[in-house]
């Protein structure tokens, strides 16, 4: 069961219209790694998150999920991961348990409400309809959706953007939690410092095409910070930041 | 893969959706109002502005001349008419204005009336008026008549306006339940969530179905119970019968909701369409009046709508105890739309 990849992508093209979103993309996540897909806004990471989830098609390439192939086996591999997408706005008069029991119903294998409540710590919010819940608490209600199939790999997209510093860490809390338990995770972000403090891996994206990959700090010692523009005053060693300034020639928050 | 525990029926995806759906409605305050509130204040207003009363008498007006006196106190010894004086132009304003239906007038060897033939109730008013000064000036009927008034519950109009409101409630909460609940689903890319998980596609609208049908059961029992106890609305018919009807129409409204919403992404898109699709029905179907109304030519179109069908075969239902037989083209009509509405739902529905 734990040969193999837990994610792979070879050669991956999707168009929408005249614009070309995924452009001969490559991936490969072994099996209990934290996967980061980098890149601006347009870089095309959702596109290839959601065909690696089944809800986009691809025009071509091959993806692999945990060596099972969407077109073959669709039902089968969406009992075994998780998805968090980036902008689901889940039912407001709903309830917290309400909303996962409901989740839960859809999965065989599945850890049970109160264990998905406890983990990502929405114990006080049980009953409280998901309308009252912060941006925060929404944002780990989504990911508890995610885990109440206890899946074996989860896909997050953008999973802090737009939360406050607080929330953010105790994001990353929950799922470096959910590393250690030794399962798989892919995650896109535009925040440098995420992916740092979050993955064992990343992939770099721009134009649809994967630009850089590696261990993280590798990537980080990689970088040549001598031609680079110091607007500031430089910390003593590089961050991925400079990393994408260095291959892009732009920052990521110009985009 | 095997199943790690024991799934009780409330562990149900179909249960747990048709739970959601259920709580998400009656946990919408405007929602709950427009679907039982409303329908019975509708009933209520109706009932009362329309309730029996004695028939409309006919108002005369009488142009004051010395000549005019005798037809006068002839008009006036009459109950069945009201009579009133005018001189001779607010005579006219009060014809012109619609206060008096005919105007009598006093002219040399007799009476003159003036009234619009096209004015339904001004032929009537005129031989009233005709009659009470005849007999006052000693004509006298040569045949002996007696007459007997029958005021029947189930001719009344509240007994007609009820099973309109009741056919235009399914198609109301029909409609509009399952497109707004859809379309913001999709809008909210709920739906594309649900794309993620291993749940059944079938079951997902299956749920809206069954949730319809619980509230279908409470919403008809309203109107029902109200119209029937509070405005004595009979129900002839069988209530099998009758349950009946409700759920096939129900049913095929539901459709109908799941095709208007199969493929808008806004709620003001899905609204547009909405109105689009009831407005016509409202008006045409008749809700508030009968449908008969209507040109002969157009009578086909109006017999195939879905709300006519219904409409018709509750009232045959209701009014005339009607079995399911006894409105099987309805039924017909309504199976009709919802097989066609389904089918057509299920091919361009948008998942994402």
């Amino acid at each position: 069961m734990t040969e193999g990849p837990a994610l792979l992508v070879r050669d991956l093209r999707k168009a929408y219209g005249d614009i070309l979103a995924v452009d001969g993309l490559n991936l490969e996540v072994a099996r209990g790694e934290c996967f980061g897909l980098l890149g601006p806004n347009g870089a095309g990471k959702t596109t290839t998150i959601e065909i690696c989830e089944g809800l986009l098609s691809a025009d071509s390439g091959r993806v692999e999920v945990l060596g099972l192939d969407w077109d073959k086996e669709p039902q089968k591999l969406k009992e075994r991961l998780g998805v968090q997408l980036q902008d689901t706005k889940l039912a407001e008069k709903l309830t917290v348990a309400e909303t996962l029991r409901m989740f839960r119903s859809f999965y065989r294998e599945r850890k049970t409400v109160d264990e998905v409540i406890a983990l990502v710590e929405l114990g006080e919010k049980r009953d409280a309809r998901v309308g009252n819940l912060s941006g925060g608490q929404k944002q780990r209600l989504a990911i508890a959706c995610a885990l109440v199939g206890d899946p074996e790999i989860l896909f997050l997209d953008e999973p802090t953007t737009g939360l406050d510093p607080q929330s953010r860490r105790s994001l990353w809390d929950l799922i470096t939690r959910f590393r250690e338990s030794g399962r798989t995770i892919v995650l896109t972000t535009h925040y440098m410092d995420e992916a740092e403090k979050l993955c064992d891996r990343i992939a770099i994206v721009d134009h649809g095409k994967v630009i850089a990959e590696g261990r993280t700090n590798e990537l980080i010692d990689s970088v040549d910070l001598s031609h680079l523009p110091a607007p500031e005053p430089r910390r003593t060693s590089a961050t991925l930041e400079d990393v994408f300034v260095s291959l892009t020639g732009r920052t990521l928050r110009d985009e | 893969m095997s199943e790690t525990e024991r799934r009780t029926l409330t562990d149900h995806p179909l249960f747990q959706m048709t739970l959601c759906r259920f709580l998400g409605f009656i946990r919408e305050p405007e929602a709950v109002f427009w679907t039982f509130v409303f329908p019975i204040l509708m009933a209520a207003g109706l009932g009362l502005a329309f309730r029996q009363r004695g028939p409309d008498k006919p108002h005369i007006g009488v142009v004051t001349s010395a000549s005019s006196a005798s037809a006068l106190v002839s008009l006036k010894k009459d109950t069945t008419l009201v009579a009133e004086t005018y001189d001779d132009s607010s005579g006219a304003k009060a014809l012109r204005t619609g206060k008096v239906a005919v105007l009598v007038e006093s002219i040399a060897g007799g009476v003159h009336y003036v009234y619009d033939p096209a004015r339904g109730d001004a032929a009537t008013a005129r031989l009233f008026a005709n009659r009470a000064i005849q007999t006052g000036g000693g004509a006298v009927e040569t045949i002996a008549t007696t007459d007997s008034y029958v005021s029947e519950k189930g001719s009344r109009y509240i007994d007609f306006v009820v099973p309109g409101l009741l056919g235009m409630n399914l198609m109301g909460s029909g409609i509009w339940g399952l497109g707004f609940a859809i379309v913001t689903a999709r809008n909210q890319k709920l739906l594309k969530r649900y794309m993620a998980t291993p749940m059944k596609r079938s079951q997902y609208l299956l749920s809206f179905l069954l949730s319809r049908l619980v509230f279908l059961v409470l919403e008809v029992l309203t109107l029902l119970l109200f119209g029937h106890y509070v405005f004595g609305v009979p129900l002839r018919g069988s209530l099998l019968a009758l349950s009946a009807i409700c759920l096939v129409a129900s049913f095929s409204f539901s459709a109908l909701g799941l095709l208007v919403s199969s493929r808008a992404t806004t709620t003001e898109g899905v609204s547009g369409l909405m109105n689009f699709i009831m407005l016509p029905m409202w008006i045409l179907s008749g809700v508030f009046f009968s449908s008969a109304n209507f040109p002969s030519v157009v009578q086909p179109f109006i017999k195939a709508l879905p709300l006519t069908a219904a409409n018709d075969a509750l009232r045959a239902n209701m009014l005339e105890g009607a079995s399911v037989a006894g409105v099987a083209p309805q039924i017909l009509v309504l199976v009709l739309w919802m097989t066609v509405s389904f089918g057509v739902a299920l091919k361009i529905f948008r998942w994402r």
